[in-house]
């Protein structure tokens, strides 16, 4: 990284500088031009007095040489406005791609960072310094060289002038700039010395930001939001007072500036005066200096605005720079470099010498010796800050020691790139890493190396990557498919899947997924065969429903002619899924369409009554209980506080007259009967008429829905794949009955029943590996979780699998299972295990027992001596 | 089906009979209705149990896993209480219960169960005194057991 924002500036940037200076100076004559154009009009062409005009041999009278100069004019403003928009244009493209750079080189510099050095950098400050602090960089870009140069030339040309006229003149404008060069650096540095200290706190802000949202479960289990608000009220308030000095000192600056141009008015008054009264300066001298001193302003004030942003800039860019290159940052020919032909098997030994790991002080690894003929199974054992989890890191690459080395097949294994040990090595951690994106996604992590087939090349792609080397950025496509086949040993991406299903089923994890699929949504568009496979599903299904009583009990199958009364009255109306956010479900009855269904159906008056007679029971039923108990967040429709609202409510008014009522007592009545269930609330509200006039209304919601809301819901339709429902209810297509002993488990289990029976277990499957699994994995539980990061290690097949206590999450059972299938899934490969406890290690070959960061024993399990002896008695100290 | 119903069925219930229709009414609407075809299960011996059921209709068979299978041991009718075991001493279901007829129940959570037991102290004493009555059945079980198997050693012997 360049140490200053010039030296940055001029490396990547100078041709273009030079381009934008090059711009500016040529802007110049035309910018005169437009100014010199209407004093000819005016002392020329208007005044008149000559006959015949002469324009480069041209004669013209006064019209026409009028209508020539104001041409000329108007071309000359066209190009002064074009050049001007071009070098904007210019500058800005300029100042972009130096921001891309720099935000790309910082990016790229996080990725070399030594691991240890992500304990004293905060997420929060990370992002802080390359979104928020950079910004400003870019727009200095464009003006880091043309402004000097520019507003200097200007500010010399017109000093120039002013000296032509008057030397003692000349000296009287400037003779306050030296005290202005002395002041107001001193100034600056101070404000800059607190601008400095105000970027530190904001990252502080920052970072306590992202404390608060990581931390959120544990502020509100201890009860210290108080307290945290103090403290951030607190970091507020640093931020405030720094800000506070610092406008006191700024408004001081600009305060000096402005007095000082006022001053030059003065001395040309007082030093200009005198000599024109006694003679030896003429007026009309003096007040063209005075208007030569008026346009000195303008470019004084430029360079010193320049002069503070510089400032400004130098430190910010110096700042976030210096965090930026810690020590021991990875070599940039080990992250990138392809892996070289004499790269190791890793099949015959791996070795450790003397390996040394120190950690502020405190010794992780302290002289680990081994030897380990491969392939081979070896547990790692030993507890809390025995240093197995430092061991494992070192095997697996992924942190060099401190000194000492660890040989694979005789090379040394922290020499060898990256693109060897990422994909000979697999590494699981407790907990890793699981990314944003689908399920899919996550588990071909590992085989992203390199783009192995591009994109057929378009215009498109061409500039894109033309614009990423532009800006020093990796000429690299993100959507060309990145996958190594290869690796995983896949013949051609079509037998991705059946690889994709084996590892999922390794790791335990295909029911989880295959019911990810079952609850996932597909566009029938998209996937038509799928969906017209599904509409059979749903077909079949209501063929065993028909066929068979026991199961037609179990399940109210959505039928546009009938009342579903295990279905909300809501859902009833609007008889199918809100595909956006126009039409909220849950405020059916606010929305102005849906009002005006329930109007001109008839059916407002009736469902009025029924929230009356609902609200009436409700208070029958809850107002006894105290406010806190469990019943009404389980079975109320009215929340505790607002029963005494409800119950002014229906004293004030009169059945007979419900839809004269105010529109929000309305709201609030229909609001209540829209959530009844009527076989699950069972309360009779809900008849026979009512629910011809729902279905009447149903009905006309769809035929009369207005332009503006078409495709805001998707309709159940018995004959059409509904894509805002999930997979398993397009096959249902009802509700599952209320009041039917197990009625959930065994209409699902059937579902499954009829997937099964008409193959479609893989193509759900596919829809499962879809699913999205949230920013750091937060939509998979966490045994979901370790399968995943582990399936992503197996998928790579790499020679040596480092297994950091990964399967702690799991119940015990698929923990045997999966060791079981992973050993075999390794046969004639090296798997090095950390267990927390040692009820595994008869399993493997070799057993390391770790104490304070040494070998306490090694040796195979039967060589470590009976339970209870040398090695057991290490592990049982934990 | 409404509440209503489930109201007039409950009062005709021993237990109930004292107990005013508002509350009962309250304990209809926060139950499940619920519906069995013969030998389909209300619930199974080992199962966490979180509810208690109230039969409304029908014949119930409570059944208990043996070496040899599964052995009924009683018929619940109508009116009848079961499952309030595992809600009140938080044990794994000890009987599995199959409707014999068609069956019709009211499934009580264990919360609601608790909230009825805890404001109506009558409920509380009429269970007490079931469960005093089932305890002495099975000491006398037990002891007529024991005496037997005492006699199969000494015949032995």
């Amino acid at each position: 990284m360049e140490p200053t924002i010039f030296r940055f500036v001029w490396k990547y940037s100078w041709r273009q500088q030079l381009v934008i200076l090059g711009l500016t100076v040529g802007t110049f004559p035309v910018l005169y031009a437009t100014l010199e154009l209407p004093k000819l009009i005016v002392n020329r062409a208007l005044a008149g007095g000559v006959d015949v005009y002469e324009l480069y041999g041209v004669a013209l009278d006064q019209t026409g040489y009028l209508f020539v100069l104001c041409g000329a004019f108007l071309l000359l403003v066209s190009v002064a406005g074009a050049l001007k928009y071009l070098l904007n244009v210019y500058a800005g493209i300029v100042a972009e791609r130096m921001l891309r750079r720099l935000r790309y080189q910082l990016y790229s510099q996080i990725l070399r960072f030594p691991l240890p050095y992500f304990r004293k950098l905060s997420q929060g400050e990370l992002v802080q310094m390359i979104n928020a602090e950079v910004e400003p960089l870019g727009g200095f870009v464009g003006e880091a060289f043309a402004t000097p140069a520019f507003q200097g030339g200007t500010l010399l040309t017109i000093l120039a002038f002013v000296f032509v006229q008057d030397w003692l003149l000349g000296l009287a404008a400037i003779a306050l700039y030296p005290l202005q060069a002395y002041i107001i650096p001193k100034l600056q540095r101070q404000v800059n010395e607190l601008g400095k200290q105000r970027v530190q706190q904001v990252r502080r802000n920052a970072e306590k930001i992202g404390e608060t949202a990581s931390g959120i479960v544990d502020v509100h289990a201890n009860d210290t939001s108080l307290f945290e608000r103090a403290r951030f009220s607190d970091q507020l308030a640093a931020v405030f007072s720094i800000r506070f000095q610092i406008y006191k000192k700024k408004f001081l600056i600009k305060f000096i500036n402005n007095f000082m141009a006022q001053l030059g008015p003065f001395f040309f008054f007082t030093i200009g005066g005198y000599f024109v009264i006694q003679g030896e300066l003429t007026l009309g001298a003096l007040v063209a200096v005075l208007n030569a001193h008026k346009d000195l302003s303008a470019p004084w004030k430029e360079l010193l605005t320049w002069y503070q942003t510089m400032y400004d800039v130098k430190i910010k860019y110096e700042q976030v720079v210096a965090q930026f290159v810690p020590p021991g940052l990875k070599d940039l020919r080990l992250l990138d470099a392809d892996p070289p032909e004499d790269a190791p098997e890793f099949s015959r030994e791996l070795r450790a010498i003397q390996l040394v790991l120190e950690d502020e002080g405190t010794m992780l690894l302290d002289g680990v010796e081994f030897a380990l003929d491969l392939p081979l199974r070896v547990a790692v054992l030993g507890g809390a800050g025995s240093g197995r989890h430092a061991l494992g890191l070192v095997a697996a690459g992924l942190l060099p020691p401190t000194s000492g080395r660890l040989l694979m097949d005789g090379r040394n294994l922290h020499e060898l790139p990256e693109s060897v040990l990422g994909r000979r090595i697999g590494y699981v951690g407790n907990p890793s890493h699981i990314f944003r994106g689908t399920i899919e996604a996550n588990l071909l992590y590992g085989l992203l190396h390199r783009p192995v087939r591009s994109r057929p090349p378009d215009p498109e792609l061409e500039r894109y990557l033309r614009e990423a080397r532009r800006s020093g950025n990796l000429p690299l496509d993100p959507a060309a498919d990145w996958v190594d086949d290869a690796q995983a040993g896949i013949p051609d991406p079509q037998a991705r899947f059946a690889r994709v299903r084996r590892v999922l089923a390794l790791v335990r994890l295909e029911e989880d997924v295959y019911g990810f699929g079952l609850r996932g949504r597909i566009a029938a568009q998209a996937e038509p065969q799928l969906a017209r496979a599904l509409l059979e599903a749903r077909q079949s299904m209501l063929r065993r429903l028909a066929r068979d009583p026991a199961l037609a009990r179990l399940v109210e199958p959505f039928d546009p002619a009938r009342y579903n009364s295990n279905a909300t009255v809501a859902e009833n109306l609007l008889f199918g899924t809100p595909a956006d956010g126009r039409i909220d479900l849950d405020r059916l009855a606010e929305h102005p369409y849906v009002r005006e269904v329930l109007e001109r159906t008839g059916l407002l008056k009736p469902l009025l009554d029924v929230g009356r007679r609902l609200a009436e029971t409700m208070l029958e039923l809850f107002s006894e209980l105290p406010p806190d108990h469990e019943y009404f967040r389980q079975f109320s429709f009215i929340d505790p506080e607002r029963l005494p609202e409800y119950r002014a409510l229906l004293q004030r008014i009169d059945p007979a007259a419900l839809p004269r009522l105010p529109r929000a007592d309305q709201d609030r009545l229909l609001a209540l009967a829209l959530r009844l269930v009527a076989a699950r609330h069972r309360l009779g509200l809900i008849d026979g008429p009512i629910q011809d006039d729902v279905v009447a209304a149903r009905r006309w919601l769809r035929e009369h829905l207005p332009a503006d809301l078409q495709g805001a819901v998707t309709f159940f339709d018995p004959h059409a794949y509904n894509d805002a429902l999930p997979l398993q209810e397009n096959v249902l297509f009802g509700k599952v009955a209320w009041g039917q002993g197990q009625a959930l488990e065994r209409v699902t289990a059937l579902v499954r029943e009829l997937l099964e029976e008409m193959g479609l277990h893989d193509q759900v499957l596919r829809v499962g590996l879809g699913f999205e699994c949230g920013v750091g994995g937060s939509r998979l539980a966490l045994a979901q979780r370790q399968k995943l990061a582990l399936a992503r290690e197996v998928m790579k097949r790499p020679a040596l699998l480092v297994l950091d206590n990964a399967l702690a999450a799991l119940d015990p059972a698929d923990q045997e299972a999966i060791r079981e299938a992973l050993f075999a899934e390794f046969d004639g490969r090296s798997l090095l295990w950390i267990l927390a406890s040692p009820e595994w290690s008869p399993h493997f070959d070799r057993v390391i027992v770790m104490e304070h960061g040494r070998i306490a024993a090694i040796g195979r399990f039967d060589q470590l001596g009976p339970p209870g002896g040398a090695g057991a008695v290490v592990v049982h100290a934990d | 089906m409404t509440i209503h119903k489930d109201v007039e069925a409950l009062r005709r219930i021993p237990l109930f009979a004292r107990i005013d229709p508002a509350r009962l009414k309250l304990l209809a609407f926060t139950s499940d209705r619920l519906h069995f075809e013969p030998g389909e299960r209300l619930c199974s011996e080992g199962e966490p149990g979180d509810a208690a059921f109230i039969i409304l209709e029908g014949t119930a068979r409570v059944l208990v896993r043996t070496p040899e299978g599964e052995l009924e041991v009683a018929r619940l009718g109508e009116h009848a209480i079961v499952g309030e075991i595992a809600i009140l001493c938080n044990v794994p279901r000890t009987a599995t219960v199959e409707a014999a007829t068609p069956v019709t129940v009211l499934r009580i959570s264990k919360d609601g169960f608790l909230h009825l037991v805890s404001q109506f102290p009558q409920i509380a004493v009429e269970m007490m005194s079931e469960l005093a009555r089932r305890l002495h059945r099975t000491t006398q079980q037990l002891k007529e057991v024991t005496s037997r198997l005492q006699k199969l050693e000494e015949a032995r012997h």
